[in-house]
């Protein structure tokens, strides 16, 4: 019969429609800004900076605890190249007590930011990560698109709220990284002392 | 591969594609009285997919010629590749055929490994199959809504497509973070393993996916105005097709029975048992079935997939994701992605980027036969024949 097909069809829309009134799973849309879908844990958007916390409080401690050591490679890899770096010209102590160099200028530029998160990967030090704030527009068009390193700059506690299981496992690498360099401290300070107390004697037999 | 006497088949009186295109003098005389009239379709019509431009001749409502202009959206993705790094143009590639990312990906992944030789452990290919089939599912499910569209019927098929690929998108957002620039595969596996609970919610979702093909079959498939509308409309002969190196689904809608994923048996492909549906009037409507055919082998797939999926790293443990220099050489990688052959050719001189890098994307190809299609259809089924194609601007442009 011609027609057929069309109230077929028709049947098809007909439940659809009715179904939206009883279940919910059809209900899809969501009113935002009112109402917000909560992100995925791995959701992606712009990256960070993450910061040690080491004395809360203090106004530069963002600064002090920047895991960055201004290595560049991010930098190099950022496919549409829109990080900029500037290398500092002394070093400071780590978390790990280590002396590095730390970037004196860190700039990310959003309107070219593709959020792919090569950076985050290529990153050893585990120092750059992806945010998931996605409100990200602005009025100004030119100084308000390049986030400085003030901007980008955020603690690893807010690190811990937004990626917990993957905070949680940078966390454990960095604090068996940390004991190995303390073993390996202390390891080195045992065989200094030894070789001193050894060498006393060897002198004093002279 | 098909039967047909490729060679013996091309006869110049029927196969039309010429190289000298616009100049050429009309195929199709225009009949009665009258000038014929000029249209510039685009680059912002509605219902292109994209920024696109066919200027059109006409006669009444007859197409006597249609020129293609592409162009529009070109980025320079090519050469762009060839001044960064290997890693760093995977997320360029999300970016060519935009409603699949992951085949994208693959490709490339393929093309690289090729050339570095690195093996890929068992549960990435599975991951990469599961995750490439998701995506043409879920391509094929919004180009039947888009080709609908194209026919008038503003949204019921489309916004149920998109019902379902929310649900896809979802599962892509949750494993690699982002909904459609995925970034998600590398060189020697994937980027990050997912978890059993993704895994379930996984299968959940497939199981339902049967479901929406029936529901599509009942609502279109019969539908009398979209057989009055496509059957017999943008017929694309199979030697022709051929002949122009069309791949995916147009292809086999006209008949060829040419899948890379059984002839190239790449990744592994050969473990999974499905079909390989087939056209056989080689026009529009076929096109839409092959699609709606094609979702149903593609669940099949993804339930083999799912239950065979071993465990196990996701990343060869000795593959370098930066900082390495494949040997000089070269390499094709091609899979067959939801819109036909996507290949990546990538000649190396030892450096740490590409020396060539070249990318085969099946919508611009596709696209090549759109005048052999549309001569002597009307105005009205020039959009219809377009929307057909499956073209992604992205990718024809790059």
């Amino acid at each position: 019969m011609l027609g057929e097909g069309i109230l077929k069809g028709l049947a098809e829309t007909a439940k659809n429609f009715a179904g939206s009134f009883v279940s919910k799973e059809r209900l899809t849309t969501v009113e935002y800004p009112e109402d917000r879908i909560p992100t995925f844990e791995a959701a992606r958007v712009f990256p960070f900076l993450v910061y040690d916390a080491r004395n809360p409080g203090d106004e530069n401690d963002w600064e002090a605890g920047l895991r960055c050591v201004a290595c560049q490679i991010c930098e190099k890899e950022c496919p549409p190249k829109c990080i900029f770096i500037d290398k500092s010209k002394d070093k400071k102590p780590d978390a790990l007590g280590k002396q590095q160099f730390y970037p004196t200028r860190f700039d990310i530029d959003v309107s070219v930011c593709m959020s792919c998160q090569i950076c985050v990967e290529v990153c050893p030090f585990e120092a750059i990560k992806m945010d998931n704030e996605f409100e990200l527009s602005t009025t100004d068009r030119f100084g308000g698109l390049l986030h400085d390193r003030r901007q980008l700059a955020k603690s690893n506690e807010y690190y811990h709220k937004i990626h917990p299981t993957e905070a949680a496992e940078v966390d454990a690498r960095l604090a068996e990284e940390k004991a190995k360099a303390d073993a390996k401290a202390r390891a080195a300070a045992d065989a200094a002392a030894k070789a001193a107390a050894a060498a006393k004697p060897a002198g004093g037999g002279e | 591969m098909s039967n047909l006497p490729v060679d013996e088949a091309i006869d110049p009186l029927t196969v039309t594609g010429r190289p000298d295109g616009w100049n050429r003098p009309p195929l199709i005389e225009p009949d009665g009285e009258g000038e014929l009239l000029e249209v510039a379709m685009g680059p912002h019509h509605p219902s292109t997919h994209g920024v696109f431009r066919m200027d059109v001749a006409l006669d009444g409502e007859r197409v006597i010629r249609l020129k293609p202009v592409f162009g529009y959206l070109h980025r320079n993705h090519e050469k762009i590749a060839e001044g960064i790094s290997y890693l760093a143009s995977m997320p360029y590639t999300d970016r060519l055929d935009y409603i699949c990312p992951l085949t994208n990906n693959w490709a490339y992944a393929l093309a690289v490994e090729k050339l570095t030789g690195q093996e890929v452990p068992e549960r990435a290919e599975y991951l990469r199959v599961i995750l490439g089939e998701l995506t043409r599912f879920q391509n094929h499910a919004s180009s039947i809504g888009f080709l609908i569209q194209e026919m008038g019927a503003s949204g019921t098929p489309l916004m149920y497509a998109f019902r379902e690929r929310e649900k896809i998108l979802d599962l892509f957002e949750e494993l690699t973070g982002a909904r459609m620039m995925c970034n998600y595969m590398r060189f020697g596996g994937c980027r990050v393993d997912p978890t059993a609970a993704w895994l379930d919610k996984t299968r959940k979702v497939v199981a339902g996916l049967y479901g929406f093909t029936e529901e599509v079959d009942r609502l279109l498939s019969g539908n009398e105005i979209l057989m009055a509308r496509t059957q017999g409309v943008g017929i694309l002969r199979p030697e022709l097709a051929v002949n122009a190196g069309v791949t995916g689904p147009m292809l086999r809608a006209s008949g060829v029975n040419y899948d890379i994923r059984k002839v190239d048996g790449y990744s592994i492909y050969n473990r999974f048992s499905f079909k390989v549906p087939l056209g056989d009037h080689w026009d529009v409507y076929d096109r839409y079935m092959i699609r709606l055919l094609e979702m149903r082998e593609s669940i099949k797939i993804l339930e083999q997939a799912l239950k065979d999926i071993p465990g196990g790293p996701v990343m060869d443990p000795k593959a370098k994701i930066r900082g390495f220099r494949p040997k000089p050489g070269e390499a094709y990688g091609r899979i067959e992605a939801p819109k036909g052959e996507l290949g990546f050719y990538l000649i190396s001189d030892g450096g740490p980027n590409p020396y060539r890098y070249r990318v085969r994307p099946p919508s611009l190809i596709n696209l090549t036969v759109l005048e052999d299609m549309a001569l002597g259809a009307n105005m009205a089924d020039v959009v219809l024949i377009f929307g057909s194609v499956d073209i992604v601007l992205g990718e024809v442009d790059r």
